[in-house]
């Protein structure tokens, strides 16, 4: 039975039967009623040695192509320093359970305690957890928790310019949850702030949430959202690009009482959607509703400065159906992975990263409105990311773009496409972009 | 480098830095040419520090951390089993990390064919019709699972089924993913080996019953032998089987949730299938269904047409979405290697080894520590603390003083059946020495309780840090640097 | 052994009410404090909310542990104690001092409903 995973001898199966007293490993079977037994052999592939293994994966590996991207939707292609995946393939980190036991856990301790420093100061509100799944599931716990808190009341309201793909998860959970979700139209490309203050009117509000950069990559101006949300005693949620908040006005500053987004933009690799990080942060009168693990600082019995999973008692394996989620893991190596990212950064890194990123796409946006067969379709400030509507038959140009190795904008409803550029872009590679576009 | 205590926005210094960008070409200046009222006025206070510094100061971290690779985890319901380092090398190949999730699905095919590999290689292994792979943990997985359950019955008009039911015994997941998923909890009482009490059960099955939660072999680790029984009686009223995948494990080559009767069910690739648990995740928790359920799972599929080309898909019977992508490709890149380094001819022993391992363990220390269930276990067992309760040495003591020992400890307290539950759960990847020296460590522990009980009442002793003070954290939490700093002035 | 008191009557779950005209004063017994450890918060309602019998209106948190707090008297909140959130230590410290809120009842005889001391004490030596 000896397999590189499994280390028993025939020999030491015997001893150890004979410990426990049976005949056969079968034995320790014999309580399962016969009828539920599976006594064939899996329909799966044979074992492969590593030599085998390698081969396979080169071959999958091979129908796979690895292109030069100008597409975002929710996943940027950032630079990813060298230093991160060595510190992460560190089996301290990675082979280690959730730090339940603290004495022994430290190191992971210690990293959430920094990562959710980090994401904190971005954010700027006074908390955050340690971390969630994804944007998406971050966006609907971020529901939960403003009707967690609002009680009550039982309606969220949340903007048309959130991603479609984070729309579509926060309209499952609450659909399940038994949670009214509104949707505040668009106007402009910009969530329709009347629109939203009509809801509110209403009454029975629990929360907002409102995105910026949103999904067509422009910065929303949240001017008096915050003072009309609170007016009718309604909490504000923010959806962010953390990478963003090196350089736009923080969820704080908006006046929001929750934050939340997608960490990936933290020099996280595509990997084909995960993993990545869900954030969440808030401001310390709600971190009772805050879902999942959150560390703490304290001391140890010698007074030493120490680390430790705290306000437990909010969680599932306490309060059962009582709970405000049902969450019990983190993203733990993707925090750690984002922990190390901004510490090699840094403001002033992350500041260069958001200023190439945003020249390289005001550049590709000018070059594209020049050809004039790009047009300009909302006169609002973007970042990274951005929407032009073309003359051009964009299918066609996207699979010509695909043999030359690259990523094409997004297509969008009429004749409107989303282009996305990163500091990982340079020049040379734009001009070749529109070069080859045109030729299509 | 026990001494190192050093947070990382304590080794600041202004105007280090540990990163290198290109040269900006544009000459544009975009950034300060965006309004000024949408821009941040103070900068975020991060640190600054040199690439060297970085490097020191996480790889000191990681010496203050205990893994699978440092030592045994005996740790009940969590199958802490060896991560095996191929599967470390293949999730990072660059064909699959530079891969954007909205590519076109040509560019992709790679992927897409390792996703469908791998989902219908946990179909035959669980004996359910399909897999989806989007959730992201067995918690996630839970949820979805129960959105199935919910959805199926809604599909029908059947809408007064919102009540699911849950073993007192279940761990606290299972109840709270219900509420999430907006059913209400049901507790059926357990047995005092930990069975589901059919007789209790019964009653509760009316038709407003969506479906039960449960595992097999149970928190206990006792198989359910009445799990025909089971099935049959939640049929019969109308009601789906959930099976929670926590106890997977064992039933390796044994047996398969869906010929038990189960519908649907979640396996957590980061237990059963050696993905590794990164301190926290990610994880994994693949979802499977029965054939009459395969059309609710959630959007977007994967699915191969008649020429052998892999598509992404969405259905408008799909309960919805709850990942924004494929959920987690890189850990499910792991599960396949483990899967195919292992084979049909090897992966049929991991649940007889893994149960093999409990029982040893569990024979050889049960003149020390009471075991309250007596009789086969599958691949985990629970003592309800030291035999000898007039040494008042608690569970708790017994745990920390293992990590003196250089061992992980059980899961304790864990499940609420017994007052000093200490859950043992060794996997497959154990040899007998590692349990051996285990097995003696924990007589020695037994040992001290009886003739020196305050060295172990007072562990652990020599960690890097001691018992903890967990009432300040929680009373006055400090969860930033930032209130970290404001608290010592 | 829990101090339980003539001057006021308990629930089940553990919550004592002592009733003053139509103002109750509502908190948690001697015995729940000590079953509960060190507690660390109190998640209590506002001013102006409803509170029903038998129904929770806030919780109280350990390290480890949390127990809904049920309401023994249906009204309206009039006051909460305030201090409890800086010091929910108070509950340890004193059970029978510190209460939690107080509530205009809307139906008085549901307080002749509660277990006097004698009873109470009973329920805490099961």
């Amino acid at each position: 039975m000896s397999h590189k995973f499994m280390p028993h001898s025939d020999k030491e199966i015997k001893e150890m039967l004979d410990v426990i007293g049976v005949a056969s490993i079968d034995d320790l079977y014999s309580d399962v009623p016969e009828e539920v037994m599976f006594t064939r052999e899996y329909n799966i592939p044979s074992a492969m040695s590593e030599i085998e293994l390698r081969k396979h994966f080169k071959e999958l590996a091979e129908k796979n192509k690895s292109l030069t991207i100008f597409a975002g939707g929710g996943a940027y292609d950032h630079y990813s320093p060298s230093v991160i995946p060595h510190i992460l393939s560190r089996s301290e980190f990675y082979t280690a359970y959730t730090p339940y036991q603290p004495e022994i856990s430290q190191g992971t301790l210690q990293y959430i305690f920094e990562y959710q420093s980090m994401i904190t100061e971005l954010t700027g509100l006074e908390a955050t957890n340690a971390s969630m799944y994804d944007g998406a599931t971050a966006a609907a716990e971020a529901m939960f928790m403003m009707v967690a808190s609002a009680k009550k009341k039982n309606r969220v309201l949340i903007s048309a310019t959130v991603g479609e793909k984070i729309r579509k998860v926060v309209e499952t959970y609450t659909r399940f949850h038994g949670i009214e979700l509104t949707v505040i139209p668009e106007k402009d490309g910009a969530t329709d702030l009347d629109s939203l203050y009509a809801e509110l009117e209403k009454g029975d509000v629990a929360g907002a949430l409102l995105p910026t950069p949103n999904k067509y990559g422009i910065i929303e101006d949240f001017k008096g959202v915050s003072d009309k949300i609170h007016e009718k005693k309604a909490y504000f949620a923010i959806y962010a690009d953390p990478s963003s908040l090196a350089v736009l006005k923080t969820p704080a500053q908006w006046g929001a009482d929750v934050a939340c987004g997608d960490g990936q933009t933290l020099g996280m690799p595509l990997t084909f959607g995960g993993p990545y990080l869900g954030f969440i942060s808030c401001n310390k009168s709600m971190i009772r509703k805050i879902p999942g693990r959150i560390v703490g600082a304290t001391t140890d019995a010698d007074g030493k400065r120490a680390f430790v999973l705290t306000l437990q008692a909010r969680e599932q394996h306490i309060r059962r159906e009582k709970a405000t989620s049902n969450i019990c893991s983190n993203q733990s190596l993707m925090a750690l992975y984002a922990t190390i990212y901004v510490s090699l950064l840094g403001d002033k890194g992350l500041k260069e990263v958001n200023e190439l990123a945003c020249d390289g796409a005001h550049y590709l946006y000018d070059r594209l409105i020049e050809s004039k067969k790009f047009h300009a379709v909302y006169n609002k400030p973007f970042l990274k990311e951005f929407v032009v509507s073309s003359d051009l038959d964009m299918k066609k140009v996207n699979e010509y773009l695909l043999k030359n190795g690259i990523m094409g904008p997004l297509l969008l409803e009429d004749g409107k496409v989303e282009f996305a550029v990163t500091e990982k872009r340079s020049k040379e590679e734009i001009d070749r972009l529109v070069k080859l576009m045109l030729e299509a | 480098m026990k001494t190192y205590d050093k947070i990382i926005f304590e080794l600041s210094k202004e105007g280090r830095q540990g990163y290198s960008l290109p040269k900006n070409e544009y000459k544009k200046n975009s950034l300060n040419a965006l309004p000024k009222e949408l821009m941040r006025e103070k900068p975020a206070e991060l640190p600054e520090v040199s690439e060297l510094d970085v490097v020191r100061h996480f790889t000191n971290l990681s010496s203050k951390n205990f893994g699978v690779d440092t030592g045994f985890y005996p740790l009940g319901s969590c199958t802490m089993k060896y991560n095996p380092k191929i599967n470390e090398e293949l999730c990072v190949l660059p064909e699959f990390t530079s891969l954007h999730p909205l590519q076109d699905e040509e560019s992709v095919q790679g992927a897409l064919e390792l996703y469908w590999n791998l989902q219908n290689m946990l179909s035959e292994i669980a004996g359910l019709e399909e897999f989806t792979l989007n959730p992201y943990a067995g918690a996630h997985g839970e949820l979805t699972g129960l959105m199935v359950m919910k959805k199926y019955h809604e599909s029908r008009g059947d809408k007064k089924r919102t009540k699911v039911i849950v073993p007192d015994s279940a761990h606290g997941t299972n109840p709270a993913s219900a509420m999430v998923a907006g059913l209400e909890v049901v507790e059926v009482k357990s047995k005092p080996n930990g069975s589901i009490d059919v007789e209790d059960l019964k009653p509760l099955l009316d038709d407003t019953v969506a479906g039960i939660m449960m595992t097999n072999p149970n928190t206990l680790g006792m198989f359910e032998t009445e799990i025909n029984d089971i099935a049959k009686l939640v049929h019969d009223a109308g009601g789906l089987l959930y099976y929670d995948g926590a106890n997977l494990n064992p039933l390796l080559g044994k047996v398969r949730p869906g010929d038990m009767g189960f519908d649907i069910m979640h396996i957590n690739l980061h237990k059963t299938f050696s993905t590794p648990h990164g301190g926290g995740g990610p994880g994994s928790g693949p979802v499977g269904v029965a054939a009459h359920l395969v059309k609710h799972l959630p959007n977007p599929r994967v699915v191969k047409d008649e020429n052998g080309k892999f598509h992404i898909e969405a259905s408008d019977d799909s309960l919805g979405s709850i990942s924004t992508f494929l959920g987690n490709f890189g850990v499910m890149i792991r599960a396949y290697a483990y899967i195919l380094s292992l084979g049909k001819e090897n992966i049929k022993n991991v649940g007889p080894l893994a149960t093999l391992n409990a029982n040893y363990i569990k024979e050889s220390l049960k003149d020390d520590y009471l075991l309250p269930i007596e009789g086969v276990c599958k691949h985990e067992f629970v003592f309800d603390g030291l035999k000898d309760k007039s040494t008042e040495v608690t569970t708790l003591n017994v745990a920390k003083r293992l990590l003196d020992y250089g061992f992980h400890a059980p899961t304790i307290y864990f499940p609420l059946l017994f007052h000093e539950s200490m859950m043992i759960e060794p996997t497959e990847t154990e040899s007998k020495d590692t349990l051996d020296e285990f097995i003696d460590v924990m007589h020695k522990i037994a040992k001290e309780a009886k003739e020196t009980p305050e060295v172990v009442k007072e562990a652990p002793n020599n960690t890097i840090v001691r018992k903890l003070d967990e009432t300040t954290a929680a009373k006055n939490p400090i969860l930033t640097f930032k209130a970290l700093k404001e608290s010592q002035q | 052994m829990s101090k339980v008191l003539d001057d006021r009557k308990y629930a089940d779950s553990h919550e004592w009410a002592k009733l003053d005209g139509d103002i109750a004063t509502i908190g948690i017994s001697d015995y729940a404090q000590h079953a509960l450890g060190n507690i660390v918060y109190v998640d209590m309602p506002e001013v102006g909310d409803e509170v029903t019998k038998g129904e929770d209106f806030g919780a109280v948190e350990s390290v480890k542990a949390a127990s809904d707090l049920l309401s023994p008297l249906s009204g309206e909140v009039v006051e909460v104690n305030e201090e409890l959130s800086d010091k929910p230590e108070l509950l340890n410290e004193d059970a029978n001092e510190n209460w939690i809120i107080k509530v205009k009842v809307s139906d008085p005889s549901e307080y002749d409903e509660l277990l006097n001391a004698e009873e109470y004490k009973k329920i805490c030596e099961e």
